[in-house]
């Protein structure tokens, strides 16, 4: 019986098949190396620019006319107490949409329209959530441009992350648990509480701790609340006005005395130091928690 | 001729068993998946005390009969039945049966061994605590008992508050089982409990069956035919999603009445 693969042109071929594999290896890491540098580069300057304007009078004064004087209290503190508001209120819209979903719910067309509609949400640019609040929170419910009108429209912002973040979490619990579960006579909701949940908690928080951090970061949709830049004083409680530290730092960057890119820079440092101390507490959660199956 | 003798005094047996009381009726069960027609006009008596098999080959409707008599098989969507299972004189598809409460009569072992993430002790309290058992007393007596009757006491009953996955595999199904006791069943249905356990594992569930048979009627799916001859009183051959025989074992094995079955267990298909 004739052979039908001829080894001696499989060996030819071998050096073209190796060369093209090696080529592509080097493209793949050139392109993450974009990325890095790119990443490098900005943190280089900014800490240079920021190395001596960051103190402890930094994060203690108010902002001020004078560059030396200029601090981010005000901006830090309304940061957290954005955060006050959007944690409980979208981790609690955003699992219990997700529980419902993944659970309870049919699959049939109304619930693929949801769906659907739910990733098309997470891409909806966040400006429009910003007239979606200024019309809803600060106008008809007459919020002003509360700690409160801010908060839920940053809500409404990362709901959607949080949904499907929430869902997939949901989704990678094995089903065999949930059998078990209700091979024993358990109810939908003892299965959810007892044996779901627990199971996809850690899936959950990470997904949500990334979404919240979105919004710590989010600029545009306050811009149009019409959050205020410039406060010299602290809010006392959910329906006073506030600022945050990105509005801070885009109000610092358009001054044009030029100390002003170094405050800035030392804002953005802080703002990367939460975020940072953010996502750690996600990874953290993720590595203490994670089960196998 | 001394074999016929003895067949003869085992089907006297059977005759003497099919007295007993009837624990599940099927008449006239027909089941679908959207179009795929999976049971067929299924008629089965099962009894108490009785340990029986469903063997036949994959894609036969063994998985989906045993799923159905716990109503399981309604989490797959677009499943439709027809006809009646009565469990001791209760329609369970009837509106009023509440699917929770046919599931703490009737216990379930799955083909993979399916702990939950949590401890021994926690596993096997699970079934009560759902039904509002609180009582720590109480908790802890049932914990023994289950893991006793489930032979896996003497290997755990140190290591009660470690996580469940700690166990071998043949170990957790064990702990299922053990799990399953916990909630007092009256039936247990085991879906090809040993497929996924190694040989000495295998044993030791078998072993167990025929222990637990003195106070549960056990229904159990079987790919392995030597399985079912071993542990079962009586044996149900499906296939295409019919019933093809239905008999005592001991009958079934040695002088089926069907061509079909006869080409099943002696290997020329399946």
């Amino acid at each position: 019986m004739g052979k039908l693969i001829d080894k001696q042109r499989v060996v030819q071929h071998m050096n073209g098949r190796l060369l093209r594999n090696n080529v592509l290896k080097f493209l793949f890491f050139l392109a993450t190396l974009f990325g890095l540098i790119v990443l490098v580069v900005l943190l280089y300057r900014i800490f240079t620019q920021a190395i001596g304007w960051l103190n402890i009078d930094f994060l203690n004064n108010f902002p001020s006319r004078r560059p030396e004087n200029a601090g981010i209290k005000a901006g830090l503190v309304g940061s957290l107490w954005l955060m006050v508001i959007v944690a409980p209120v979208s981790l609690i819209l955003g699992v219990g949409t997700a529980i419902y979903l993944e659970e309870y719910a049919k699959k049939n067309r109304f619930t693929d329209f949801i769906q659907t509609n739910i990733s098309n949400l997470a891409g909806v640019p966040s400006i429009v959530f910003g007239l979606l609040g200024l019309t809803l929170f600060v106008r008809e419910l007459n919020l002003g441009r509360s700690i409160l009108a801010a908060g839920l429209t940053m809500s409404l912002l990362v709901l959607p992350v949080i949904v499907v973040a929430a869902q997939e979490a949901l989704r990678a619990v094995p089903n065999q648990l949930r059998e078990a579960s209700y091979g024993m006579g358990a109810t939908k909701w003892q299965t959810i509480y007892r044996i779901v949940l627990p199971a996809a908690i850690p899936g959950i928080l990470t997904g949500s701790i990334l979404a919240l951090s979105r919004a710590i970061g989010e600029t545009a949709p306050l811009v149009v609340l019409g959050i205020p830049t410039f406060l010299a004083y602290l809010p006392r409680g959910i329906l006073d006005t506030f600022t945050v530290m990105p509005m801070q730092i885009y109000n610092w960057t358009s001054r044009p005395q030029a100390d002003f890119q170094h405050v800035a820079a030392a804002g953005i440092v802080v703002l990367l130091v939460v975020l940072i101390f953010m996502n750690s507490i996600a990874i953290f959660i993720r590595n203490k928690f994670q089960k196998r199956y | 001729m001394e074999l016929t003798v003895v067949k003869e005094r085992k089907n006297k047996q059977a005759g003497e068993r099919s007295e007993k009381n009837v624990v599940y009726r099927t008449k006239n069960l027909n089941l679908w998946y959207g179009e795929h027609h999976a049971l067929k006009n299924i008629d089965l008596d099962i009894y108490e005390n009785e340990v029986t098999a469903i063997i036949g080959p994959s894609g036969c409707g063994k998985s989906t009969y045993i799923k159905t008599l716990n109503r399981m098989i309604e989490l797959v969507p677009s499943v439709r039945t027809s006809g009646e299972i009565t469990y001791r004189g209760r329609n369970i598809f009837d509106k009023s049966y509440r699917v929770e409460e046919l599931r703490t009569q009737v216990g379930m072992v799955f083909q993979k061994p399916n702990p939950f993430p949590k401890s021994i002790y926690d596993n096997v309290a699970y079934g009560p605590r759902i039904h509002g058992i609180r009582d720590k007393k109480i908790l802890d007596e049932i914990v023994e008992k289950s893991l006793r009757g489930a032979a896996i006491w003497d290997e755990v009953k140190d290591r009660l508050h470690t996580n469940a996955y700690g166990l071998s595999g043949g170990q957790q199904q064990r702990l299922c089982i053990a799990r399953c006791l916990a909630i007092e069943p009256d039936v247990i249905l085991m879906d090809e409990p040993t497929s996924a356990l190694d040989p000495i594992s295998t044993l030791k569930v078998e072993e167990l069956v025929q222990e637990l048979k003195k106070n549960y009627s056990i229904i159990i799916v079987t790919h392995n035919m030597q399985q079912a001859a071993r542990i079962s009183d009586k044996t149900a051959f499906f296939l295409n999603g019919e019933v093809i025989e239905y008999s005592d074992t001991d009958k079934l094995f040695s002088n089926p009445d069907d061509k079909r079955t006869e080409d099943y267990i002696t290997g020329r298909f399946g």
